[in-house]
């Protein structure tokens, strides 16, 4: 009973957030010095087309259109949340006319998922590995040199990473790579293959910067945590190191980093982006870098609002379990 | 735990040295500068590291050493901006959410929540796009204090809660202290060293954000950024053309100053705990 009151609040506060999100969206057009549509037409004939002032009316009001700015600004805001929440529907794209945004977005999300996913799991595992072993021995050299390494890495934005990664393994030492191309057909091993091969320094580059910061943590608490009662239980019990590791402590030190996910959720992202464009990776940033570059505002919209409610979401429903997983949070 | 935080201070140490070399590159070396770095072919262009251009200068004619100065300089002052006001903006509210409650603390909670859950690059990428390509400086700020406040504020706003039940406030409240005098003098101690950590940690955010928009081009194009020289190496093909010190000098000023800032603020946060573990 406590446990659904406690989700339905969750859940309130939730949509509260996607409500407030979607709020920021929508008056981020309007706050601006420079009149969105008006800079818009300014760069569209900067582009040197000549267009004859009917021309120029019919673009304003589409552009009107697509922005949402026709009515009044309630009628506006009910429209802009029904486009977004309810039909998910941006409309076609400006610049690959006439391909619908979503399909463009469908397109991309797997690669920025799947890239995340797998970069983070890997810098779970082997930080988790590492935090655990330097974390036992706090004193010995190699934790130390360990510990050192992880914090001169994780400090580090994930674009300036990125950006060293490729001169030295695209540029100077030419192994990988520059940008992404992938080839095979569909389902073979080739695609795979390629597909690994041209995402191992993109996500190279979020392992790195997400483990430093694994090792840090996992280290401390493994510190703090073999000093507890029932690691001392289990050591006087006559337990093998590596069982008190994997079945006492690394329980234990899992939990808090459920909320460090949660909090770092937006930071990944914001530089999974900027390593996308940086790699040519043809995921959502690589996208947003489309849209902005040809002024194709419906892209822009649609992306932008997309990933402001994917983490949004993600940052959520982290929230909303952490309390779930551990058993020392009671909810009264 | 003890053995922890006794080399906490040679983290600090270590981090107030790289943030001294910084700072005296970023903020006194500009005013030796010979003339404006940023203006085009005030020197030749395209030349390797010499004697008289310290690391080379660039395609479109500018001395890379002086250039870093002011991109360095801007940079830092960009940060210390954005911390200073969200830490401002955020311990004043983090106490009043705390220390008040109700309904204040239930809207100021709810927005900090919000706040966080949104994504800062995806909402500057928008405006910059939105007006003319480019977002000046300010406004970056501004944009970053707006989504930084939330982080001291909840932090600020937990140990008010706890605050509120202990015994010293208590008494400090039944001999007649001021609510005022009581956040001052009782609840600030407790807070301060945490903020102090957490307004580094703020500097390396809000340099590490813009500098994210100016890679990409988006930042202003008017002023040196450690990002915008990035972007004008990527953009000139420093890599193809092998212009390794161009494009490395901002890197690698990066990365000094981020650790340089991250050692002093995870130092500083050992240290704060330590001494409230002591007392």
């Amino acid at each position: 009973m406590h446990l659904l009151r406690y989700i339905a609040g969750r859940l309130v506060v939730y949509a509260l957030v996607i409500v407030f999100a979607l709020t920021v969206l929508f008056f981020v057009p309007r706050l601006g010095p420079t009149d969105p549509v008006e800079a818009m037409l300014a760069k569209v004939a900067s582009q040197g087309a000549y267009m004859d002032p009917a021309q120029v009316d019919k673009l304003r009001q589409s552009l009107i259109d697509t922005f949402g700015l026709g009515g009044s600004l309630w009628e506006q805001y009910g429209a802009f949340v029904n486009r977004i929440i309810f039909s998910a529907d941006f409309g076609p794209s400006l610049s690959m006319y006439p391909t619908p945004v979503m399909e463009l977005i469908w397109n991309a999300l797997p690669w920025t998922f799947g890239l995340l996913l797998s970069s983070t799991l890997i810098a779970w595992v082997l930080g988790n590995f590492v935090g655990l072993l330097s974390g036992w021995r706090p004193n010995s050299n190699s934790s130390r040199v360990m510990e050192g390494i992880a914090i001169c890495l994780y400090p580090i934005p994930y674009y300036i990473l990125a950006l060293v990664l490729s001169i030295l393994f695209s540029y100077v030492w030419k192994i990988f790579p520059l940008t992404t191309t992938i080839r095979g057909a569909p389902w073979s091993w080739e695609l795979v293959s390629s597909i690994v091969w041209n995402s191992f320094l993109p996500a190279m580059s979020i392992v790195i910067v997400v483990f430093g910061w694994w090792v840090i943590s996992v280290k401390a608490q493994t510190t703090a945590l073999k000093e507890e009662e029932f690691a001392r239980y289990a050591r006087l019990k006559g337990l093998s190191d590596g069982r008190i590791l994997t079945r006492y402590i690394l329980p234990n030190a899992l939990l808090p980093q459920i909320t460090f996910l949660a909090l770092q959720i937006g930071l990944m992202f914001n530089g999974s982006l900027i390593t996308e464009i940086l790699f040519d990776y043809p995921g959502l940033g690589l996208l947003i870098y489309t849209a902005v570059l040809q002024g194709d505002f419906n892209l822009l919209m649609g992306t932008i609002s997309l990933s402001v409610i994917a983490v949004a979401t993600a940052t959520m429903i982290i929230d909303l379990i952490y309390p779930l997983l551990d058993p020392r949070i009671r909810h009264r | 735990m003890r053995s922890f935080f006794t080399h906490a201070p040679f983290r600090l140490y270590l981090g107030l040295l790289l943030l001294a070399v910084c700072i005296v590159v970023g903020g006194i070396l500009p005013w030796l500068a010979p003339g404006d770095p940023l203006v085009w072919y005030s020197a030749p262009r395209n030349q390797n590291p010499s004697a008289a251009y310290w690391l080379g200068t660039t395609s479109l004619g500018q001395d890379v050493f002086w250039l870093l100065t002011y991109a360095l300089r801007n940079s830092i002052i960009l940060g210390l901006i954005v911390a200073g006001l969200s830490t401002v903006i955020g311990v004043f509210l983090g106490l009043a959410a705390g220390y008040a409650g109700g309904w204040l603390d239930r809207v100021l909670s709810f927005f900090m929540d919000a706040l966080l859950c949104i994504p800062t690059l995806p909402i500057l990428i928008l405006m910059a796009a939105l007006f003319g390509g480019q977002l000046a400086l300010p406004i970056v700020g501004l944009l970053l204090v707006v989504f930084n406040w939330p982080y001291p504020a909840r932090q600020v706003r937990a140990v008010a809660l706890t605050m509120r039940e202990r015994e010293f406030i208590n008494v400090a409240w039944f001999s007649g202290e001021s609510s005022t005098r009581i956040l001052v003098r009782h609840i600030f101690p407790y807070i301060a060293g945490w903020s102090a950590a957490n307004f580094i940690n703020t500097v390396l955010v809000g340099i590490s954000t813009e500098s994210a928009l100016a890679v990409i081009g988006l930042s202003s194009a008017q002023q040196a950024t450690l990002g915008t020289m990035i972007y004008w190496a990527i953009n000139y093909q420093a890599l193809l053309g092998g212009k390794y010190v161009w494009i490395g000098s901002p890197v690698i000023a990066i990365v000094l100053l981020f650790i340089g800032l991250f050692l002093v603020s995870s130092g500083l946060s050992m240290k704060s705990a330590a001494r409230r573990m002591s007392v």
